[in-house]
């Protein structure tokens, strides 16, 4: 039977031949949480009875959401998953380590592992081609404590990225673009497979933030096959030992085959309040923004930080507007500081915070007023996300958003990209 | 919640409608994620981005009722959980979100999938669970809703999926 990257990753864990459709429990490899989701974890762990882990070096709990705690009921919730993983020998990732998908990237997913996460934007270590994707707090409990998971064997729409990628358009653009053809429930239960021209030269970044915004159709995960360059990525995290090749077999079964001419591609943006309201930005009519955010598990690493350095130096921000950057990571942090890259931000006027989620989730660090606009590089512009239902998020690239503290309105990189 | 007295499995309430892409930042907002360690306190918020007095009006045993992809975004389980808390005796949708969906199960909360276009808010409805009926009593009018996958059935009977990890001292599916 010629399968796809899941029906080969499921099959594999479950011991026995499986197909789309098919339900099966699984071993699973990584199984983690973070602080808005793991103390529910950690309470259904103890009220199934357990006292322990099954594989207590790859159950990480991340203090991301809320990091550095702004309230002492948060501060209490970490407290809660310090003193059980010191109990149980269970991995934290504490405050200023970073985002949770990006560490498990930097850190623990292998190609060909299943990765289980607290959080919905799991699927990110599907660019490595892992079977990743997220599931509530009761999952994940029995996930720690088992290190097993029950799965049904998704369908499979195959995305191609086709032709080439215009200057100025970024992995953002597509996976916007891609989106708003499919709408926010088009992949719901499936999994999303890529390649093509454009798609199989995609650098790690890239495939990252398109594996990280799958969830935003409804996916279930999003796969890149393993090739040459998650080989050097791996190697450039010092674990090349993990890396395996992990391709569909051709004729493979997909539901449904999307193939995408990015050359027609522009800078997108997500208009208020979904993600699939999408458009091009040259479509906009001046849209004044009062925040903008750079960081995130979607484009908070190294090459977006760049990329926004890049168009920032010798700039400032338009006055009136707030930058604010987040690295994804105290890697990412520390290699932006290394390169300069901070000390541009930082004098175009940016704000730089400590790695984590930022003001992504409405917790902390850059929470909206009535009535303001942010324009942000994360994955989700649902109404209420950042922390206030009468404010309006706009989602785009680093490159989008870099120009837009600029110019103070949603602009068009292509002005100094093209 | 009325229950038929004959039948457990016959539920009777009140529906509130909401429209489509009802996302888990409606249901139990970010703004209030350090409630998350005090979920009746966060169940009084309920809903509250998307109808600021649903938690007030809601009376046990009434029905959520949404249109397309219900509880898209977060993974949050607290979404169903302050949902079940707040006395919602099931939710009705065209379809729903993966690990909403899922999330519900676990925390046995009932998630039917029907027509809703046919549901208006404050419509009474008679639900029977066993055989996959909604009665609009105020229409007058029968919908079905898909059966749900066995598996799912399975984890229900056995009260949630902690019951059935601890019943069965591991996955029996």
């Amino acid at each position: 039977m010629y399968k796809t990257i899941s029906e080969k990753i499921i099959s594999k864990h479950a011991g026995r031949e499986l197909k789309a459709g098919d339900i099966a429990v699984v071993d699973v490899d990584v199984v983690m949480s973070q602080d808005g989701t793991g103390p529910l974890a950690v309470s259904q762990i103890k009220k199934m009875g357990f006292n322990k882990v099954k594989n207590p070096s790859k159950s990480i709990f991340f203090i991301d959401h809320a990091a550095p705690s702004p309230r002492s009921e948060l501060s209490n919730s970490h407290i809660v998953l310090r003193e059980f993983a010191s109990q149980t020998g269970a991995v934290v990732s504490d405050v200023g380590e970073g985002v949770c998908h990006q560490i498990l990237v930097e850190s623990y997913t292998c190609p060909g592992d299943i990765v289980i996460g607290g959080d919905s934007h799991t699927c990110t270590s599907g660019a490595l081609g892992a079977f990743a994707t997220g599931m509530g707090s009761t999952d994940i409990a029995v996930g720690y404590a088992l290190a097993k998971t029950w799965l049904m064997v998704p369908q499979t729409i195959r995305v191609n990225f086709n032709r080439r990628i215009n200057k100025g358009v970024f992995a953002k653009d597509l996976i916007i673009y891609l989106i708003g053809k499919i709408t926010s429930d088009g992949a719901t239960y499936k999994a999303l497979e890529f390649g093509g021209e454009v798609g199989n030269r995609l650098s790690m970044d890239d495939r990252f933030t398109i594996s990280n915004m799958t969830v935003e159709a409804g996916a279930k995960t999003g796969i890149f096959p393993s090739d040459d360059i998650t080989k050097e990525y791996l190697k450039s995290q010092r674990r090349q030992d993990c890396f395996k090749e992990i391709s569909a077999d051709k004729g493979a079964k997909y539901e449904k085959i999307i193939d995408i001419d990015c050359s027609v591609i522009e800078p997108m943006v997500s208009l208020p309040h979904t993600v699939d309201n999408a458009l091009p930005v040259s479509s906009l009519e001046k849209i004044m923004v009062n925040q903008v955010f750079i960081g995130t598990c979607t484009n908070g690493r190294f090459s977006d930080l760049k990329i926004a350095a890049d168009i920032l130096k010798d700039k400032k921000v338009a006055s009136g507007v707030r930058l604010i950057v987040v690295p994804a990571s105290k890697d990412i942090y520390l290699e932006a500081l290394k390169e300069g890259v901070l000390e541009t931000l930082i004098n175009s006027g940016a704000v730089v915070q400590s790695p984590g989620c930022g003001p992504c989730v409405g917790v902390h660090q850059g929470i909206l007023g009535d009535g303001e606009v942010c324009l942000s590089t994360q994955n989700r512009n649902f109404k209420g996300r950042m922390g206030n239902p009468s404010s309006f998020i706009y989602l785009s690239s680093p490159a989008t958003a870099a120009l837009s503290a600029v110019k103070g309105y949603i602009a068009d990189p292509r002005e100094v990209l093209g | 919640m009325i229950k038929n007295k004959k039948d457990p499995k016959i539920i009777i309430g009140s529906s509130f409608k909401f429209g489509d892409d009802i996302s888990t930042d409606l249901i139990a907002p970010g703004r209030l994620f350090h409630l998350r360690s005090n979920l009746p306190e966060l169940a009084k918020h309920v809903l509250e981005d998307a109808d600021p007095g649903f938690a007030k009006k809601v009376k046990p045993g009434d029905f959520v009722v949404g249109g397309r992809n219900f509880g898209l975004g977060s993974s949050r389980e607290h979404a169903p959980l302050v949902m079940k808390i707040a006395g919602v005796g099931a939710v009705l949708a065209k379809s729903f979100a993966r690990i909403f969906f899922r999330n519900s199960i676990n925390v046995g909360l009932p998630v039917l999938i029907c027509d809703t276009d046919k549901i208006d808010s404050r419509d009474i409805l008679e639900i029977d669970l066993k055989k996959g009926i909604i009665n609009n009593k105020t229409k007058n009018l029968k919908l079905k809703f898909n059966p749900l996958p066995e598996v799912m059935i399975k984890i229900l009977n056995d009260g949630g999926l902690t019951s059935h990890i601890t019943r069965n001292k591991g996955f029996n599916l």
